[in-house]
């Protein structure tokens, strides 16, 4: 079964093509790992998914049901996909506990004891349960990171979309993050993520993208991909990282 | 504090220390310079002050002038009744900014608001806060106060302190929308693109989201804008409503002296200088409270 299909889509803002002709499949339980060069495309992609940005033309598909569908709730699809950023976006004004909360109680309308055990459940996992009551700005930039993967975790979305949630992060906490998301992998979350790692990507994808202008160039396990690239601009990409000391 | 056990950190390091030699050099030096400075002000403020109130008093008209608006004495009789009065305005300022809390945050989420359902109500929220934030208050007041009686119509209020009320509810409103407007459009749209992200509604959003960090950022604005409320509570004095301008009035009619009118603005400065104090300190402590978030 497969989580997401995403099939010839199309975007583009003005006259820029952001993303030509793309297709894309997810199976449950799996990760796909999207690599390219900045402007590539990544971001566009993963929010036109999370239907943040409107798509020119294709179609995006969720557990078989059409979503790029003009007359869906928008709502509706969204509690079933989790998003993080690369900025973190965690809600200043409100205590880490009661932003991992707010969607399940709102939205899900699950009771709040029950959305606070659960919270706290997941943040004694990941060693936060001290930072429970803290607010954002008290916190690492790699423990807001980890706050805000809980935070579209404990809505239990079907997909989790990561968008370069390590590059706004020092190198030493950039390690706590990935490590979070190797055990969301390992307990089979279906996941889409964009990433300049690539020791990372390999170590979670099932498949690799490399998007080159919109498109997919190349894909295939990492093994594939990144140890043993075909295409020309993707062993050009992987050169040029390899240089700037990231594999 | 305890000698036997000392404040310490979260990792149990003590807080406090024996300061070194250099440090307690430092520390009287700095204590030298403190009362350089503090000299240096009151010499200052001492000559700057004193010739201006030499030039004042040795004026030839000081000497009339002093009878006419610093007759303490009178203005000490008409003291209660311009109390008095100030109630009235205090009175009218707490009931308007509640109402005007209301209906200033019904027209900035009009404002803001894109459903296609609201368009009319968007439509005419912009239209009033346009109007009414380009027409002087005091013409309101009387379009008001003397026009709505004119219409005669079955019970409606003829009440002058409700309908000056009222003209000051309309124009503030327009006034602060504006401010809880910009306050919600100062929210980076990364907040909402994440509240959208978990499934929250629009309205959610705002409610849960969006509101809350904005009405932390427009509380000093909104706080100046209390103060200048106060102020201009006055004005329905024109009505005949009888607050602290219009006791003053009274009183000084009677006597040609105008000393009640110098009570009346003592007394208000009393409750408007802390007030504006009070807004300084949130205002100071709020941009702390923002750079602090910058930095992490
Ligand atoms: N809202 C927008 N308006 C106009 N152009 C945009 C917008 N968002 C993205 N773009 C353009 O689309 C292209 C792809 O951007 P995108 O953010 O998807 O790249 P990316 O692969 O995520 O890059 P990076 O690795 O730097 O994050 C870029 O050329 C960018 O300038
Ligand atoms: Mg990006």
């Amino acid at each position: 079964m497969n989580v997401l299909e995403v099939k010839n889509l199309r975007k583009s803002f003005e006259d820029h093509l952001v993303i030509n002709d793309l297709s894309l499949t997810v199976p449950d339980h799996t990760a796909t790992v999207l690599i390219g060069s900045s402007g590539s495309g990544k971001s566009t992609l993963l929010r036109c998914i999370n239907l943040l940005d409107t798509i020119d033309d294709g179609s995006i598909y969720l557990d078989g049901k059409e979503i790029s569908d003009p007359e869906i709730n928008v709502d509706e699809v969204r509690k079933n996909l989790g998003m993080v950023f690369q900025s973190f976006n965690l809600f200043p004004h409100m205590s880490v506990l009661d932003n991992i909360t707010l969607s399940p109680i709102r939205v899900h309308k699950v009771s709040k004891t029950q959305a606070r055990d659960e919270a706290m459940t997941v943040l004694r996992r990941f060693d936060l349960a001290d930072k429970a009551d803290q607010f954002p700005d008290r916190l690492s930039g790699g423990q807001q990171q980890r706050v805000a993967i809980i935070r579209s975790i404990a809505v239990k979305p079907r997909l989790l979309l990561l968008d370069e949630v390590t590059s706004a992060l020092d190198p030493v906490l950039v390690n706590e993050v990935l490590s979070i998301v190797r055990d969301l992998k390992s307990d089979g979350m279906a996941m889409v993520l964009a990433t300049h790692e690539m020791g990372f990507a390999t170590q979670v994808a099932d498949e690799v993208c490399f998007l080159k202008d919109g498109n997919i160039v190349e894909r295939g396990p990492a093994s594939q991909v990144i140890s043993a690239p075909q295409q020309a601009e993707t062993k050009d990409f992987l050169r040029r990282v390899h240089e700037a000391g990231r594999l | 504090m305890n000698n036997d056990s000392p404040a310490r950190d979260n990792s149990g390091r003590a807080l406090s220390w024996t300061p070194s030699q250099r440090e307690l050099e430092r520390q009287a030096s700095r204590k030298a310079i403190g009362r350089k400075k503090a000299l240096i002000a009151t010499l200052s403020s001492v000559i700057v002050i004193g010739s201006l109130i030499r030039l004042i008093v040795t004026s030839p008209g000081w000497q009339s002038v002093k009878d006419t608006f610093f007759d303490w004495s009178y203005g000490g009789e008409v003291l209660g009744a311009v109390a008095k009065g100030l109630v009235v305005n205090i009175r009218l300022t707490i009931i308007a900014a509640i109402l005007i809390g209301i209906f200033a945050m019904i027209l900035a989420l009009l404002r803001t608001s894109r459903s296609a359902a609201l368009t009319p109500f968007r439509l005419m929220a912009t239209a009033y806060v346009d109007i009414f934030r380009g027409v002087p208050l005091l013409l309101v007041i009387l379009l008001i106060g003397f026009g709505v009686p004119a219409l005669r119509i079955e019970g409606l209020t003829n009440s002058v302190l409700i309908l000056g009320t009222t003209a000051v509810v309309l124009t503030y409103s327009a006034y602060v929308a504006e401010v809880i407007r910009s306050g919600i459009l100062s929210i980076h749209p990364s907040q909402r693109a994440a509240a959208r992200s978990l499934g929250l509604s629009s309205s959610q959003t705002m409610r849960h989201v969006v509101l809350p960090q904005a009405i932390k950022r427009v509380v000093p604005p909104l706080l100046n804008d209390l103060v200048a409320l106060l102020k201009d509570t006055g004005l329905v004095s024109i009505l005949g409503v009888t607050d602290a301008v219009r006791a003053a009035q009274i009183a000084s009619s009677r006597t040609f002296n105008y000393t009640p009118y110098v009570t009346a603005a003592i007394l208000f400065l009393l409750i408007t200088i802390p007030l504006t104090r009070y807004t300084d300190r949130v205002l100071a402590k709020s941009i702390k409270r923002q750079n602090a978030q910058g930095a992490a």
